[in-house]
């Protein structure tokens, strides 16, 4: 971040008065209160990145360091974009958001519709309550109950799962059910987020044409459509943008319940970089596939402000 | 013929008011069922995993699972001291609280000078603080852990501290700034207008008013802190290991001890459940970057 040009002016319309007061860059406050924020996330949040960006156009093999670092160009760029795993893990990853995120939004509006509904004072604050629990719940201890849960001889799922008599499954060994535990798992912990926005939206909605469309019609679909519409779709792109960041970042739930197994069934992007760096040693290759990942990233974020800041603004 | 007529009307009327509330109490039951759902699923997978921390080994292994057992807190004990949890939980409490009051001395003032000073690449730097909430930990765990090993501070507190102010610092300053900028402006130019200075204004007049958001904004840097797991991994070994990290590490081994899992478990969650209770109210802000309030 340069931070010369970070409070070197006000805004040219100002009256004279402010233009004298931050006029000239270290004299102006709003320079000396940001400064020291800004150092700091640039020397632990940038220096790194550039760091990684030098060693993504090198060899960095921790393992082979008697080799040393040689300049390898982008090789391992190139490697990464030809190595089928790496695309397999990015497919994994896009596949998950595609099934996850439909339901946790589909079953997020249920409750937030059912938190929505006057009436039952007490089990509408003891249901709202409750959905912070999820949320609050560590990454890695949602991926140590998912094993509890998902366990083969004792777990409560195959119990349940039983019930409808369906036979016991050894839900952490099979690769597709491995995907779907994962998958239950995070619809349990981020269903709650989609509901709380959700729900912000829908008490946008004015309470006057709320109640002159219930006297209209019973249906709630059609209040739902008509109505509260346009008030849940600004949080609905909140929640589509962060989700997907968030799956790019996800790593901690799944490494505590799967490690990304069995074979590579839940090997999720971070993760499999992760692996790379740090099982595999090979630093100048994790650091390429950081980068391209950094670049998602970046993508994700300009399209959170162009669509969520600006509109709300 | 005017009072039949009157009289089927009446009786219409009434048939219908009583259709209605059949309708609405089906609806009501409807409601409760739908609640009840909804709390039913939130809450299991925790409820399951503390009554598994309060079972013996042989009532946590048993098949079908075991709804009714006597509770026992031997897990705990055997957890904490054992297998060192309680050291874990430590090094976790003196990170995230160290982390987190950095992340409030440096954050205020930028939340302050964003809500209340125009400068040109106000946007950019928004941006760049936005950004940071979405990247992967483990684009910076990969040089970070290079940059570690060089400085020699692997397996210490310090690295996780300033590794952490990467979230905690930018969730500062997004529900800092919100606050400062629910302050009325004519405060900050009556006190010039007295001669204090600008820090004194900030110091002074606006931090104590924005108290509220900023303990808002310390509890989500707390949570955000105390709940990684990949930098802790990549970073800690034996001295610094944080409590997650403490958790995983039960996971050799042929037969699991489950009741001190999710003991441990618990002992991370629980207090994470109790300050999210504590803001959540504001909890969909902390975790939209303030888009959504």
């Amino acid at each position: 971040m340069a931070n010369g040009t970070v409070a070197s002016a006000t805004q040219p319309r100002r009256p004279r008065k402010h233009a004298r007061r931050f006029g000239i860059l270290p004299r102006s406050p709003a320079f000396w209160f940001l400064f020291p924020a800004i150092f700091a996330l640039a020397v632990i949040g940038i220096y790194p990145l550039l760091l990684a960006l030098y060693n993504s156009f090198h060899q960095y093999k921790l393992a082979d360091l008697a080799s040393g670092t040689p300049f390898v160009g982008v090789d391992n760029y190139i490697a990464t974009l030809s190595d089928p795993s790496f695309w397999g893990a990015l497919g994994r990853t896009a596949l998950f958001l595609c099934l996850t995120l439909p339901i946790e939004i589909a079953l997020g509006l249920f409750a937030a519709l059912m938190l929505h509904r006057m009436d039952l004072r007490f089990m509408r604050a003891a249901a709202r309550v409750s959905l912070v629990i999820p949320m609050a719940t560590t990454y890695a201890v949602v991926g140590l109950i998912g094993r509890l849960i998902f366990n083969r001889q004792f777990g409560v799922a195959n119990y349940l799962t039983g019930l409808f008599g369906i036979p016991p499954q050894d839900w952490l060994a099979d690769p597709t059910l491995a995907f779907v535990s994962v998958m239950i798992m995070d619809i349990w912990q981020w269903t709650p987020f989609c509901a709380l926005i959700m729900l912000a939206g829908l008490s946008m909605v004015p309470k006057e044409a709320e109640e002159a469309a219930r006297l209209e019609t019973p249906k709630w679909s059609m209040i739902l459509w008509h109505l509260q519409r346009p008030y849940l779709l600004p949080g609905l792109t909140a929640i589509l943008i962060l989700r997907s960041a968030d799956m790019l970042k996800m790593f901690d739930a799944v490494f505590t319940m799967t490690r990304g197994g069995p074979g590579a069934a839940t090997e999720f992007i971070s993760v499999y970089i992760q692996r790379v760096g740090f099982r595999l040693f090979d630093q100048g290759m994790a650091s390429a596939q950081a980068i391209i990942l950094l670049i998602l990233t970046i993508v994700l974020s300009r399209l959170y402000i162009r669509f969520v800041y600006r509109e709300a603004a | 013929m005017s009072t039949t007529v009157n009289q089927a009307a009446n009786g219409g009327v009434a048939q219908r008011g009583k259709r209605a509330r059949a309708a609405r109490r089906r609806a009501t039951v409807w409601h409760f069922i739908g609640l009840l759902v909804v709390f039913l699923s939130s809450v299991f997978p925790f409820y399951w995993m503390v009554t598994t921390s309060l079972k013996s080994q042989s009532d946590a292994l048993a098949y079908p699972p075991k709804w009714l057992f006597s509770p026992t807190f031997h897990h705990y004990s055997a957890a904490l001291f054992e297998h060192d949890v309680a050291g874990s939980l430590l090094n976790s409490l003196i990170i995230a609280s160290s982390t987190t009051v950095l992340a409030i001395l440096l954050g205020t003032p930028a939340a302050y000078a964003l809500a209340r000073y125009e400068f040109r690449g106000k946007e950019d730097l928004w941006f760049w603080f936005i950004s940071n909430r979405m990247v992967s930990p483990v684009v910076l765990a990969v040089p970070f852990f290079l940059i570690a090993t060089k400085l020699d501070i692997v397996d210490t507190h310090i690295v996780l501290i300033l590794l952490y102010l990467t979230f905690s610092l930018p969730i500062v300053v997004w529900i800092c700034t919100d606050q400062f900028r629910n302050i009325p402006v004519e405060l900050d130019e009556a006190a010039r207008l007295d001669g204090a200075s600008p820090w004194r204004v900030f110091w002074r007049i606006n931090l104590p008013l924005a108290m509220p958001g900023i303990v808002v904004s310390a509890i989500f840097a707390f949570i955000f802190s105390w709940n990684d797991l990949l930098y802790a991994l990549v970073l800690t070994r034996t001295e610094a290991i944080t409590s997650p990290v403490a958790a995983t590490s039960y996971m050799s081994g042929y037969e699991l001890p489950w009741g001190e899992i999710m003991a441990t478990g618990t002992l991370i969650v629980l207090p994470m459940v109790v300050f999210a209770l504590l803001v959540s109210g504001r909890l969909v802000q902390g975790l939209t970057m303030g888009a959504v309030k």
